[in-house]
């Protein structure tokens, strides 16, 4: 895969600042519904073989809730937002004032699966728009899909596109946290923005970066 | 002591009795067990894609497509002694992950993948014996080569065998 041994240190640093608009958008949006902070890492730009891209949300088979989009339009890839079962619960036995939500004990009720799809709708739309304005490209949004599953078989959904290129993908990932009554820190979600393969070109070049080698 | 083989996604591998063979997080990707009872010896792919001819830029990996990796698959189980007539398979996944209106390729590769792989065992004569294909559940396979028994794991439904 010559594409990606041919990402330089600025289009590394544009891609980081890709994950940071988006997920700082997301987080601001998430920080609102909830009243809470939530802030953010630095994101993370890595070319990752298929089978180490769970890693670093627990595993191939660490069960998560996902939103899932599929983004259309002249700059396809896939965006998912994935949060822990316990985090996803938590949050929306809140917002939804249902206590008995658990969505470690799949199926949960209709109302709490719409809510998280909408918590998922609003995170995943301000992270797109955002990403939008700044690259002025147009974005297609799919509707968002919700899945409560083993994080593997929810990530490959994401990775037929590019599979057909390699046995890599560009990774764009952001953890959003935030702060325990304790000042500790505890994972709120993670942003992965998988790109298919030709819109990196795309996306270079509406920020301005040459990608004739 | 006794070992499990791991299969990574678009990936194949062998293990013969005692060790068992494993795959993790099938979703729409498909988990194939070949194996040759008298050897108790199995061998496991991992497929992502229907067909081989979907590869662009060259670089192909094999074990990523039901039609190179099953053939890929039975060379290397007969390297490690299996008898080609005779085998037997066991497959699972094919979920699709997420529910779409839409009919998209991209959300019909489930299917796709689990029709690849039934062609390709009829072509190469392997009687497929179970399966547990479609639905919406990630799965991941532990195949016994000792007991030829498939041990198949979801979340919402926990562990069963076929």
């Amino acid at each position: 895969m010559d594409m990606f041994q041919r990402i330089d240190a600025q289009q590394l640093d544009l891609l980081k600042e890709v994950g940071n608009i988006g997920a700082g958008n997301a987080a601001t949006a998430l920080s609102t519904m909830l009243n809470k902070t939530i802030e953010m890492n630095v994101p993370s730009v890595n070319v990752v073989p298929f089978n180490q891209m769970t890693e670093t949300v627990g595993g191939d088979e660490a069960v998560v809730v996902a939103i899932f989009l599929r983004i259309e339009g002249e700059c396809p890839g896939n965006l998912f937002f994935m949060l822990p079962v316990g985090e996803a619960t938590v949050l929306i036995q809140n917002l939804i004032g249902e206590e008995q939500v658990d969505f470690s004990n799949p199926p949960v009720s209709e109302l709490a699966a719409s809510a998280m799809q909408e918590v998922g709708n609003i995170l995943a739309g301000s992270y797109l728009s955002s990403l939008s304005d700044f690259t002025k490209i147009p974005l297609q949004p799919s509707v968002p899909a919700l899945a409560v599953d083993m994080t593997m078989a929810i990530l490959s959904h994401g990775l037929i596109e590019i599979s057909k290129v390699g046995d890599y993908a560009i990774v764009i990932e952001t953890e959003i946290k935030e702060e325990t009554a304790k000042n500790e820190t505890k994972t709120t979600g993670h942003f992965f923005l998988l790109p298919d393969p030709e819109s990196f070109a795309i996306i270079f070049n509406a920020l301005g970066v040459d990608t004739d080698e | 002591m006794n070992e499990v083989v791991k299969v990574g996604m678009a990936d194949l591998n062998v293990s013969k009795s005692p060790n068992s063979i494993r795959t993790s997080g099938l979703g729409s990707c498909v988990g194939v067990v070949i194996y040759d009872e008298r050897m108790k010896l199995a061998g496991m792919a991992h497929i992502m894609l229907p067909d081989s001819s979907m590869a662009k830029n060259g670089g192909l990996n094999r074990a990523k497509y039901a039609d190179t990796a099953i053939t890929d698959l039975l060379v290397l189980m007969e390297r490690e002694g299996a008898n080609k007539i005779g085998l037997k398979a066991k497959m699972a996944g094919g979920a699709q992950m997420f529910q779409f209106s839409s009919s998209s390729e991209v959300m019909r590769i489930g299917p796709r993948n689990v029709e690849a792989v039934r062609e390709q065992l009829k072509k190469h004569k392997i009687q497929l014996i179970s399966e547990d294909v479609g639905g919406n559940s990630g799965r991941t396979i532990e195949f016994d080569p000792a007991s030829f028994s498939l041990s198949i794991r979801t979340v919402s439904q926990g562990t069963r065998e076929i």
